[in-house]
C-alpha cells in the first residue's frame, strides 16, 4: 500500500463523512460548515491530482464565496433549523433504498469496465510549475474562447437576475 | 499510484449522497446544498480523467461547472429570500402553488 494510497483513503473517508453530516445535520448552519470542509477535502483531490489552478478556484469560489452567500442566506432568514414535517412518511425509506442501489450499480459500473493501465500517478514538479498553467491559460483562451465569453454573459444575466428578483416592487400588486 | 476507478467510485459515491439529500430533505437551502455536492462529485470525475488522460480539457470544464454553479447559486438565493418573504416560511412541501 502505498503512502498515496492511504492519503487517498483518508481524505475520501473525509469526504464522505462529511457528506453525510451536511445531510443529517439538524441545523442548516452545520450542513453548510461541513459543505465548506467537503469542498476543501475536494480541493486537496485536485491538488493531488496535478490541478493546482482547480483547487485554488475550488477553495476561493466555492468555499470561500458560494458558502458564505449561503451562510448569509440562512442566518437572514432564520432557516437554521425547520420544523420536520413529514408528509410522506414512506419517502425517507424509499429515498434511501434509491440512493444506495444509484450508488451500488455505479459502483459496479466502473469496476465491470475496469481498465488496470489508467493510473493516476503522483503529480510531479513539472505538472505543478508555472508552465502547465500557463499551458492551460492557452488552451482556455485559444481552443475554449467562445464557451468563456458566453460564460462571462451568463455571469451578467445572473447578476442582473439576483438584483431584479431582490429589488422591492415599486407600488401595485405583482 | 491510485487507480482512476478509486476516484470514480468516490464521485459516484459523492452524487449518490447529493441525490439522496435532494430527495429527503424538507429545507431548500439543504436542497441547493445537495446540488452543489452533485456538481462537485462530476467535478471530481473531470478532473480525476483529465489527470489520466493528461489534458487540460476536463480542467476547462470544471472551470465552466464552477462558473455556472456560482450564477445559480446567485439567482437561487434570490429565489428563496423572495419566497420567504412572500410566505414567511420556506419549507418546500408549503410550495404546491404557482401564485405567489
Amino acid at each position: 500500500m502505498t503512502s498515496e494510497l492511504i492519503v487517498f483513503l483518508v481524505l475520501s473517508l473525509v469526504a464522505i463523512s462529511s457528506a453525510l453530516g451536511m445531510l443529517f445535520s439538524r441545523n442548516a448552519v452545520y450542513s453548510a460548515l461541513f459543505l465548506v470542509l467537503n469542498f476543501v477535502t475536494v480541493a486537496v483531490f485536485y491538488l493531488l491530482l496535478g490541478a493546482p489552478f482547480i483547487a485554488m478556484s475550488q477553495i476561493t469560489v466555492y468555499a470561500g464565496a458560494i458558502m458564505v452567500l449561503f451562510l448569509f442566506v440562512i442566518m437572514l432568514l432564520g432557516a437554521g433549523s425547520l420544523a420536520p414535517t413529514e408528509s410522506l412518511p414512506w419517502q425517507r425509506p424509499l429515498a434511501i433504498l434509491l440512493a444506495v442501489i444509484l450508488a451500488m450499480e455505479s459502483t459496479y459500473l466502473v469496476f465491470a469496465r475496469s481498465r488496470s493501465d489508467l493510473v493516476v500517478t503522483a503529480p510531479d514538479a513539472a505538472l505543478n510549475s508555472m508552465d502547465s498553467l500557463r499551458e492551460m491559460a492557452m488552451t482556455l483562451f485559444n481552443q475554449f474562447l467562445l464557451p468563456f465569453e458566453i460564460t462571462s454573459i451568463l455571469l451578467l444575466v445572473a447578476m442582473v437576475g439576483a438584483i431584479v428578483l431582490s429589488k422591492p416592487e415599486k407600488g401595485g400588486q405583482r | 499510484m491510485v487507480p482512476v476507478d478509486y476516484y470514480i467510485i468516490l464521485s459516484a459515491i459523492l452524487f449518490s449522497i447529493g441525490a439522496l439529500g435532494v430527495l429527503i430533505r424538507r429545507n431548500p437551502l439543504i436542497i441547493f446544498m445537495s446540488i452543489e455536492l452533485m456538481l462537485n462529485a462530476g467535478n471530481l470525475a473531470f478532473v480525476a480523467f483529465s489527470s489520466v488522460f493528461k489534458s487540460f480539457n476536463g480542467q476547462i470544464f470544471v472551470f465552466f461547472v464552477i462558473a455556472v454553479a456560482a450564477a445559480e447559486v446567485a439567482v437561487g438565493l434570490a429565489l428563496i429570500v423572495e419566497i420567504f418573504k412572500s410566505k414567511k416560511n420556506i419549507n418546500i412541501d408549503e410550495m404546491n402553488s404557482l401564485k405567489g
